[in-house]
């Protein structure tokens, strides 16, 4: 392929994605309420559109049009930094994530994925590590204590379940001898979905997950009672729905990332054996992916209005005490496993 | 000037504008935070040579964890305490005769060295090769350099215990 094919090619797709995520993010808000409201017996937004269904767009008005207040003892410039780069590693970690199989459109092959780099998996873990930044330059920017407390806190966290979300993913590289996200899907054909071979590995990326997305039950960068808001404390209008926006969007991205490498990504188990014509199997199976993380993203919406949030000691041990411990006997289970099959 | 000559002058004016900050600016915050880009820059400078492992590794470990830990110190130091902590500048003799000998010696290296003159060529991934060079031929060097690592850690957390 020429090189003019495959820039116009890639810039589709990423038009296509940042589209998606955009859309999806601000309808996840959307839906965020709706199920709280569900959970507390409340019936929700309900005003904007049929069924409130024109509130995401309301919402960005009303940010869009609020005044833009930064703090006297604020570091202007890193202030500014903070919530663009969030968003920033927010929006590039979904370049690596393969939503289908490679499919013919108009006689050119094309990959439903925006880049698939063979380091894969340690791109978006390099690119984690740096969204730590994101949460560390706004806490210190703002020159409150609140906000401090709130980035130093989230950055400890961060990086203590870093290790055991580094183990649990070691596990599924094992397993499918490649960082090629691609590859780690391919590996899960039929049955062999990394959830059920390695179901401990699984529980601990999935609370590594929470964790690196500060959702609740591990919310404590934002503990409202303790720390107002946290490291956003002291932003407000577009530069809050950064950091808002950013938070869905590593939601999206958490959720991607186990479907990827534990659910079996975009594979429907045993699919080909029916006998559908070529785009039917594909269709179903780019399907199969949303249909996944939906069902992710309720269930992290639902745990968030279902559990109380850990106390900061609590939160520290859980990372270190259990579920490193646990990650490290799932790449032993993982081992032997391997050693058995061959 | 091709594309490639381009982006590695790209990367390198990030690495030295930004260095040149990191050791010039008095306050140690913007240090740290322009230390960010000068690793960052020879990320990319790495990738750009194929050596796409290093370059990611080089943003996960430094990036994502050395220089977190520097922050850490400097945020819960600064702007709570109330003594501001500046660099200054002292020792300027002996310092610029070191810099002098060191710069001296590796433009020595650089200029006397033959350099081995490459094609342009789609860099292949490297991972798979070094994966099995530390597991067979260097399992040794790379066993014992986990036993420093272990020891290290020990050491630190027997210190902090104190």
């Amino acid at each position: 392929m020429e090189i003019l094919q495959i820039a116009v090619i890639t810039l589709v797709k990423i038009l296509i994605v940042v589209t998606l995520m955009l859309l999806t993010v601000s309808y996840l808000v959307y839906f965020e309420r709706k199920i709280s409201a569900w959970a507390q017996n409340r019936v929700g937004p309900n005003r904007v559109g049929p069924a409130g269904l024109l509130q995401p767009f309301a919402d960005v008005f009303k940010l869009l049009l609020k005044e833009d207040i930064v703090p006297f003892a604020a570091t202007k410039s890193i202030h500014t930094l903070a919530p663009m780069l969030a968003l920033f590693v927010a929006f590039t970690t979904y370049a690596v994530i393969p939503i289908g199989p490679s499919v013919e459109i108009f006689g050119y092959k094309v990959d439903l994925v925006v880049a698939d780099v063979n380091m894969g998996i340690l791109y978006i873990l390099a690119l984690t590590s740096v969204g730590v930044y994101a949460i560390t330059f706004s806490g210190w920017s703002s020159g409150s204590k609140y906000s401090l407390l709130g980035g130093v806190r989230s950055s400890a966290q961060m990086i203590s379940y870093e290790i055991s979300m580094g183990f649990s993913i070691a596990g599924v590289l094992l397993f499918a001898e490649s960082l090629r996200p691609v590859a780690i899907v391919n590996a899960q054909s039929g049955l062999m979905w990394n959830a059920f071979v390695q179901p401990i590995g699984f529980i601990t990326f999935v609370v590594a997950a929470f964790a690196e997305t500060n959702r609740l039950p591990f919310d404590l960068p934002e503990a409202e009672p303790e720390l107002v808001g946290g490291y956003h404390t002291e932003y407000s209008s577009m530069k809050f729905a950064g950091f808002f926006l950013a938070e869905y969007a590593n939601m999206i991205i958490a959720s991607a990332m186990i479907i990827t490498l534990y659910l079996g990504g975009w594979q429907v188990p045993y699919i080909e054996k029916l006998g559908l014509p070529d785009y039917a199997v594909v269709l179903i199976q780019v399907t199969a992916f949303f249909v996944k993380m939906g069902v992710l993203l309720f269930f992290i919406i639902w745990v968030r209005w279902s559990l109380p949030r850990f106390r900061y000691d609590q939160l520290m041990d859980l990372g270190w005490k259990v579920m490193f411990p646990l990650s490290l006997l799932n790449l032993i289970w993982v081992a032997i496993l391997i050693m058995i099959m061959n | 000037m091709n594309l490639y000559d381009i982006i590695f002058y790209l990367f390198a004016i990030i690495t030295i504008v930004s260095a040149t900050f990191v050791v010039f600016t008095k306050n140690i915050v913007y240090a740290a935070y322009n230390l960010l880009l000068t690793l960052f820059g020879i990320a990319g400078l790495y990738v750009l040579l194929g050596a796409d492992f290093i370059g990611i590794v080089q943003l996960i470990i430094y990036v994502g964890g050395i220089l977190i830990l520097i922050l850490f110190g400097v945020m819960l130091t600064n702007k709570i305490t109330d003594v501001p902590i500046k660099s200054g500048v002292l020792q300027v003799i002996p310092a610029s005769i070191g810099v002098g000998m060191l710069a001296g010696i590796l433009i020595l290296i650089v200029t006397n060295i033959s350099w081995r003159n490459m094609e342009l060529t789609v860099p292949e991934s490297t991972i798979g090769s070094l994966g099995m060079l530390l597991m067979n031929e260097y399992i040794l060097i790379f066993e014992l350099l986990g036993m420093l690592l272990l020891i290290a850690l020990i050491g630190a957390a027997n210190i902090a215990r104190k």
